[in-house]
């Protein structure tokens, strides 16, 4: 049975993988074909706007997390301490400088294109205006910035979405028509934005297919993959509508055969014994290593924080074609860390319950005060909404020191033990919230 | 004259360590049970929460005065002090007497802290203030304009009364006033920093988190004039620096005595930096709101928290250090305090391109041991006087 689900699930794999390195390519080549070329991030990232201009964007976070997957991360980290930048700020910035430093190798081994343009449109942290600070200094180009404003009372009022739109027109738009020499086709960016909104739909049926029991797919290890192609250079691509149509596909086909998630080593091969929702983005320096510590244990992913990092489309949000600017407003402002902190505890509850989890555990990042101050109230918040009990490690994104192996396995063993007890004694107190001193130590 | 000095900055020190507010509880019962608003470092516009008759209240986290039991179960290690012992101050009651509380845009700490607060404390009015990163009037400043809006109608709410356009032009020109004496108390410090020392000056600003803004002025002016006729403060031999670093959480007041008793001159910081924001009057003829968000547009200070649209990163710091005619600058910052951290390196090369020296160090509120700083500061002003002499 698990023959041909396999077999489709590596057509998507393989489509990606193409994506990914005819994008690559594409930047490698881009002097020559004379394609401008936008360095910009995920979160509030203005894809679709790009397409219009058939420019090509660069996210200096995603070649941070895949310097960290192929273990070069750590050199790159020292060498931007030894140029001054403190051990205590976010890994990403100080792997990107790195990187910088080193040749600007990507993560295909091509050299990436120095940016016509910096795209700071960026939503949910001040980190990355700091970051496009330092990168300006790199660079001489010319800087378009985008200010999102966080929806500290849970909205995002007309008021802020006329802020972002008028900055869109004023300053984003002049400066991409300035580098491109071209004027803004509206209707370019229409069918765009039509696209996205057909791929975003089949990226939330494949999400919520962890409804089923036993979940066909790890969103969380597994998750990183799915969003891949739509947080970052694809959505609004006829490519990305064939990814996600083919993807829903072989999801289904899993949830027919009854199959779980497919993990590096083939099907899980005990079986789903724990549903879990995650908060926090993964530790990438030792990722096939973290996820181990899961699926070893029959530990599944149902639903997590970090697969809404570049949108929340589970909410209903679609890019709309009829409001081409106001919806790249709401876009931009709706990226989960753009959202309090009431807003994202309602969120992750609704997902435990909903996703049917036996609880939340915490993956807090030191590099990341966006996600990681206020996470213990978030972990209390749920457990006590929830009645489920909740779990917390800590590690880093890029950074390999921070990354204790025994700890985050002891402490992952822990908390699934805490969901057995509480599985056999319902109304057992298993957890009575963050306690000082609780944390583990970082090594 | 120095019985007058010294009474004075008794007072501030009074403040300064009056960690359970006692001063605003008196406030309001002599103002007949007005109400109280808290904010949090670095820009709120005062000027609204003092026009409903309110009193704004600067919270500046615990300054090393208070131990972290129930905060620190709220924030991991590798958080800055300031939010874990803010929400500790809270959690022991000591900040009840404040009825909202105000969440400037300065880093994701203090935004995330926010949404804490609704969480934990429900029947406060709680807001995070974005401002505008874009410094375009008519983009960033209309955004701006429609925040200030919103908020004077719920501190009017809280208040129970509208705040009148008239009522905030006259909160307006008694912030000029306060912003203009302060501006003299920084004079003073660059033209004689002997006559005023920087611990003392920090101390008489940090009474304006507490004070009612016209009695914090006639305490800056009276501490102004008591120091400059304090002939017996005799000029020493010290290095002038910048400290830079410290606009949210604060050095300990030790921290600060241990750098001029290692030799060096404070002669410009940004400790209390939302006391001098915006820089210059405020106008206070036309639409009130439209007046501090114009003056928000054009006359911020460069600060971590702000983007800096045009120009290297590190210029405005030469200015400030020509300016002030500092020797150097010493960079202090928090422990894990992001903004003033990423800064760092640009503001060091554009240091280090017009020859300025520096050194940094990180502290944390509550920082008890000062030796090693002792030692770097006092290498630090010796090699100014020997470089300087040279
Ligand atoms: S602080 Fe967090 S969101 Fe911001 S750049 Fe770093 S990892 Fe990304
Ligand atoms: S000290 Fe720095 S990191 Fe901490 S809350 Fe203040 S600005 Fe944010």
């Amino acid at each position: 049975m698990s023959q041909p689900a396999k077999a489709q699930k590596d057509r998507s794999m393989a489509q990606q993988k193409e994506m990914i390195a005819g994008h690559f390519h594409a930047l490698s080549t881009a002097k020559e074909s004379g394609r401008k070329v936008v360095y910009t991030f995920v979160p509030g990232n203005l894809t679709e706007l790009m397409h219009a201009f058939d420019v090509l964007p660069v996210y200096p976070e995603i070649n941070a997390l895949q310097s960290g997957m192929r273990k070069r991360s750590g050199a790159f980290i020292a060498e931007a301490e030894r140029l001054g930048h403190s051990e205590d700020v976010c890994t990403y910035v100080k792997c990107d400088i790195g990187m910088l430093k080193n040749g600007n190798i990507g993560p295909t081994g091509e050299k990436l294109p120095p940016p016509d343009l910096l795209l700071l449109s960026y939503t949910g942290c001040f980190t990355f205006m700091k970051w496009f600070e330092l990168l300006k200094r790199e660079y001489d180009c010319p800087v378009a910035m985008l200010h999102v404003p966080y929806q500290g009372d849970g909205r995002f009022s007309p008021g802020m979405r006329d802020y972002v739109v008028s900055q869109l027109r004023s300053e984003v738009i002049p400066k991409l028509e300035q580098i491109t020499g071209k004027k803004l086709d509206e209707a370019k960016l229409q069918e765009a934005l039509a696209r996205s909104s057909i791929a975003e739909d089949d990226l939330v049926h494949v999400l919520e297919q962890a409804k089923h029991r036993p979940s066909p797919i790890d969103s969380y290890f597994g998750g990183v993959y799915y969003i891949g192609p739509m947080f970052t250079a694809f959505r609004g691509t006829q490519s990305a509508i064939e990814y996600y149509r083919m993807l829903r596909e072989e999801i289904d086909e899993r949830v027919k055969a009854g199959e779980g998630p497919v993990t590096p080593e083939g099907p899980m091969k005990n079986g789903e014994k724990y549903r879990l929702v995650v908060e926090g983005p993964p530790n990438w320096t030792s990722f096939q290593e973290f996820w181990k510590m899961f699926y070893d244990e029959g530990a599944v992913v149902v639903a997590s924080s970090y697969t809404r990092v570049g949108g929340v489309y589970d909410t209903g949000f679609r890019h709309d074609a009829n409001r081409p600017f106001e919806t790249l407003a709401d876009y931009c402002a709706g990226c989960y860390t753009n959202l309090d902190l009431p807003t994202r505890i309602g969120l992750l509850s609704k997902w435990v319950k909903d996703y049917d989890a036996d609880g939340l555990l915490v993956n807090s990042v030191k590099s990341c005060n966006s996600f990681s101050a206020g996470q213990l109230l978030i972990l209390r918040e749920v457990e006590k909404r929830t009645g489920r009990p909740g779990g917390f490690i800590e590690t880093d994104l890029v950074d390999p020191r921070y990354f204790s192996a025994a700890n985050v396995k002891n402490r992952i063993e822990s908390y699934l033990q805490m969901i057995e007890q509480k599985r056999h004694n319902p109304s057992a107190i298993v957890s009575e919230g963050p306690k000082a001193g609780a944390l583990p130590v970082m090594p | 004259m120095s019985a007058g000095l010294d009474a004075i900055v008794e007072r501030a020190d009074a403040l300064y360590h009056d960690i359970d507010l006692t001063c605003v509880k008196q406030w309001r019962e002599a103002h007949g049970g007005a109400r109280a608003v808290g904010y949090m470092p670095i820009y709120v516009p005062r000027e609204i929460i003092d026009a409903a008759g309110m009193l704004p209240v600067g919270i500046m986290g615990g300054r090393g005065q208070i131990e972290i039991i129930r905060g620190d179960a709220w924030f991991q290690s590798y958080i800055c002090q300031i939010p874990r012992s803010t929400i500790e101050l809270a959690l022991t009651g000591r900040l009840d007497c404040l009825d909202g509380f105000l969440f400037p845009s300065i880093c994701d700490v203090i935004r995330n802290l926010s949404g804490m607060w609704r969480v934990l404390f429900p029947q406060k009015y709680t807001r995070y203030l974005d401002v505008p990163q874009n410094f375009d009037p008519a983009v960033g400043g209309r955004f701006f304009a429609h925040e200030l809006g919103g908020l004077r109608d719920d501190l009017g709410k809280l208040a129970g009364r509208a705040i009148s356009d008239d009522d905030l032009r006259a909160s307006i020109a008694r912030y000029n006033e306060n912003r203009r004496a302060i501006e003299e108390l920084i004079a003073l410090r660059a033209e004689a920093p002997h006559r005023a020392p920087a611990w003392e000056a920090y101390l008489i600003l940090y009474a304006g988190n507490l004070l009612p803004v016209e009695e914090h002025t006639a305490m800056v002016r009276d501490y102004v004039a008591a120091a400059k006729a304090a002939t017996d403060r005799a000029p020493r031999d010290q290095a002038r620096v910048v400290m830079l670093g410290s606009f949210c959480e604060q050095p300990p007041l030790m921290l600060v005595k241990t750098l001029e008793r290692a030799g060096c001159y404070v002669v410009w910081d940004d400790t209390a930096l939302g006391r001098r924001w915006p820089q210059g009057d405020v106008a206070t003829d036309g639409d009130p709101i439209v007046a501090l968000s114009d003056a928000f547009i054009s006359r911020s200070p460069a600060t971590a928290a702000k983007y800096q649209p045009e120009g290297d990163r590190g210029e405005p710091l030469v200015q400030i250090v020509k300016r002030s005619r500092a020797e150097g600058v010493v960079f202090g910052a928090p422990s894990f305090c992001d903004p003033a951290l990423l800064d760092q390196p640009m503001l060091q090369d554009a240091l280090d391109k017009v020859g300025i020296p520096w050194t940094a160090f990180k502290y944390a509120e509550n920082l008890g041991q000062f030796q090693v700083i002792r030692e770097q500061a006092g290498t630090f002003a010796d090699s100014i006087r020997l470089w300087g002499e040279a």
